[in-house]
């Protein structure tokens, strides 16, 4: 019955916001319902479909993650998107300073030299430090600013997201970018470092498509985020902190300390998403390379409930959106693929402002227990 | 360094600072009455669009500036149903409103104009370069004198302090409050109507770029405060205006470009440095975020 209740409200949201949809589509004179089938449809068919969608996925369960965990603990993370700037830039760093690939600027040549890179074993770990080290330093700052000095969390963070999109910015720009290069990215990473691509463990699944192991250990990330928040003692004060910062004090917990500790996890979790899109994807770092992740990972949170499960539920769920709206774009009168964004923020709007719906459904005496 | 104060970048800080100003003056309205306004840059792009939008098929940029600051209006409504209404997070629902602002002109451009997230060019006749900046200019004022001298303005300040006095002494709150965030909505899509129908001659996808980000930003730079914020505005759009008119031509000692990305972070570090205390504390409308629950 609670996980009826839990699992209600999201769903209402979604379908309400598919109406909103459906109507907006209906004014500029298409069809919403086909428009809707083609969108689950292409993001759902095998294997192509799938595999974009689950690769689309992989970024927002790990910002999904990285916000849910800080909302545990009662803070707003909207810098996920800045925490995975500087870890995809710091893994692509790793993967070619450690990797034997060398730039030799201004004006002079690449030189890639797979002798003198670190060996995968040595080199795909060391990449995975450094992403989440970066994410956790980013998501850390915050953290303690808020901690030491009681400055608000949510504009610290939306700060911090402008400075590292222009710090790494100006490091690939003025340092890794290969002279000459129109492009705004850096050079590609050593090969060791490339993780493999699922292609070539599921039979039938093409290689082409860039769904890799980084999927596995954002389902990994799930597991542990679970066992930290619901099984350790740390995950139960920075749970406590987050219900009652005041009753947490009084029973002992540093709420500064959980603040800090809070914070850097999220930051970690957000980098993660570096090693699919640095390590599994596109073996460079691209400047602007994320699609709103961060933001997306808010409404992926929300949507989920803050759980791990909930998380990749409505990962998948935004990934769909995301693929099949390319298809809406092209194979429809007048739809755009903006029509993502709209569901999205209108998913959101409804998630948020839940007392919207609550109110009938008390009403109607569907929800005499409701505790919120 | 002394050829980069020239006539033309003081006329470019006032140029980029003008929507910084309009689009903080709104802000100001939102936070003083308690709620938080992160969806500032969803209200101007939706300014930008509409103004954009209207001036294109009617003809008159004043409709236009007049349906911008409509449309602003009608986002910020959205925003104040859902965090007075309903008590929604205000951080929560203003993101929610900036992603779906991202989605909706192009949604809207892809139908009306065929286009793929733009509107068509306006004629330069039919442009209002100017008008913009002096509303934005001589609003300073008069928010000030609106927010210090009127009753009007002392009952939304104490929305925002202490909802519960202000209740008890016959205020009424959420009225106070869905007429500060729609305030923030009609200014906020007024600098935005600039962009597209002022400085520039159409509306592109996500034209304000962070715009209303750095409006915030300036709102807090400049303490909440109408005066403070105008010279955050300015400082934030001198730096901007340098920025470009460094590009390229201003050179270091060693013959390389000055990277321009640590003058663009300016901004963003200053409001960081200023909101932890250390030049001067920059405090917040105490019940800043909070909706507030009538008792009964």
């Amino acid at each position: 019955m609670n996980l009826l209740r839990e699992l209600l409200f999201p769903l209402i949201a979604v379908v309400a916001a598919f109406v909103v949809g459906g109507i907006l589509i209906l004014i500029i004179g298409d069809n919403p319902l086909a428009a809707y089938a083609l969108l689950f449809g292409s993001a759902l068919s095998w294997p192509v479909g799938i595999g974009y969608t689950l690769f689309y996925a992989t970024p927002l369960i790990f910002t999904g993650l990285a916000v849910a965990l800080a909302f545990r603990c009662g803070l707003l993370n909207i810098g996920a998107e800045g925490q995975l700037y500087v870890a995809a830039f710091a893994a692509a760093w790793v993967g070619i300073e450690f990797g034997g690939v060398f730039i030799k600027s201004p004006g002079g040549d690449i030189v890639n030299s797979p002798m003198a890179s670190l060996p995968g074993l040595i080199l795909i770990p060391l990449c995975f430090v450094a992403a989440i080290t970066a994410g956790a330093i980013w998501g850390g700052i915050p953290g303690v600013l808020k901690a030491r000095f009681g400055s608000h969390e949510v504009i610290n963070t939306i700060m911090l997201n402008f400075i590292a999109v222009a710090l790494c910015s100006y490091f690939t720009q003025y340092h890794y970018k290969i002279p000459g290069d129109p492009i705004m990215q850096t050079a590609a990473i050593s090969q060791s470092a490339h993780i493999a691509r699922l292609g070539n463990y599921v039979p039938g699944f093409p290689q082409w498509i860039p769904l890799n192991l980084s999927f596995v250990v954002a389902l990994i990330c799930c597991g542990l985020v679970y066992l930290f928040l619901w099984r350790t003692k740390w995950g139960y004060e920075l749970r406590a902190t987050g219900t009652n910062p005041t009753a947490a004090e009084y029973g002992g917990i540093s709420v500064r300390k959980q603040i800090i500790l809070a914070m850097t996890i999220s930051g970690g979790l957000a980098g993660l998403v570096a090693i699919n899109e640095v390590l599994g994807y596109r073996y460079r770092y691209y400047d602007g390379f994320s699609d709103n992740y961060g933001f997306t990972g808010i409404a992926v949170a929300l949507l989920g409930r803050n759980h791990p499960v909930g998380v990749i539920l409505s990962a998948l769920l935004f990934a769909i959106l995301q693929r099949g709206g390319i298809p809406v774009d092209a194979f429809t009168e007048h739809v755009t693929k903006d029509i993502v964004q709209v569901l999205q923020g209108t998913i959101i709007l409804f998630v948020a402002a839940e007392a919207f719906f609550r109110g009938p459904f008390a009403k109607w005496g569907l929800l005499r227990r409701s505790k919120v | 360094m002394a050829e980069l104060f020239t006539i033309s970048l003081i006329w470019s800080t006032i140029r980029l600072s003008t929507p910084l100003i309009l689009a903080a003056l709104g802000g100001l309205f939102s936070e003083r009455s308690g709620v938080i306004n992160i969806a500032l840059e969803g209200m101007m792009l939706a300014g930008a669009f509409t103004a954009a939008a209207v001036t294109y098929a009617v003809g008159n940029p004043y409709v236009g500036l007049l349906a911008g600051m409509g449309a602003g209006a009608l986002i910020a409504a959205i925003h104040a149903v859902a965090c007075i209404r309903y008590r929604a997070d205000q951080v929560v629902t203003g993101t929610a409103i900036n992603i779906l602002m991202i989605g909706i002109p192009g949604f809207l451009s892809g139908a009306f104009f065929l286009s793929s997230g733009s509107t068509p060019q306006i004629p330069k006749e039919q442009l209002i370069p100017d008008t913009p900046i002096w509303i934005a200019f001589a609003l300073v004022p008069l928010v000030w004198y609106v927010l210090y001298k009127t009753p009007f303005g002392l009952r939304l300040r104490s929305v925002g302090e202490n909802p519960e006095a202000a209740d008890a002494a016959g205020v009424r709150v959420a009225k106070m409050r869905y007429a500060g965030v729609l305030l923030s909505g009609l200014l906020a899509g007024l600098g935005g109507a600039y962009l597209s129908i002022g400085q520039s001659s159409l509306f592109t996808r996500n034209m304000t770029s962070g715009r209303g980000f750095i409006a915030l930003a300036a709102l807090i730079f400049g303490k909440w405060r109408p005066v403070q914020t105008m010279l955050a505005c300015l400082l934030f759009g001198f730096t901007e205006a340098v920025t470009i008119q460094m590009q390229g031509v201003v050179k270091l000692p060693s013959g390389e470009d000055i990277p321009i990305q640590f003058i663009q972070m300016v901004p963003y570090v200053l409001t960081i440095v200023v909101l932890a205390g250390f030049i001067g504390s920059s405090r917040p409308p105490k019940a800043l975020g909070i909706p507030y629950e009538k008792e009964r």
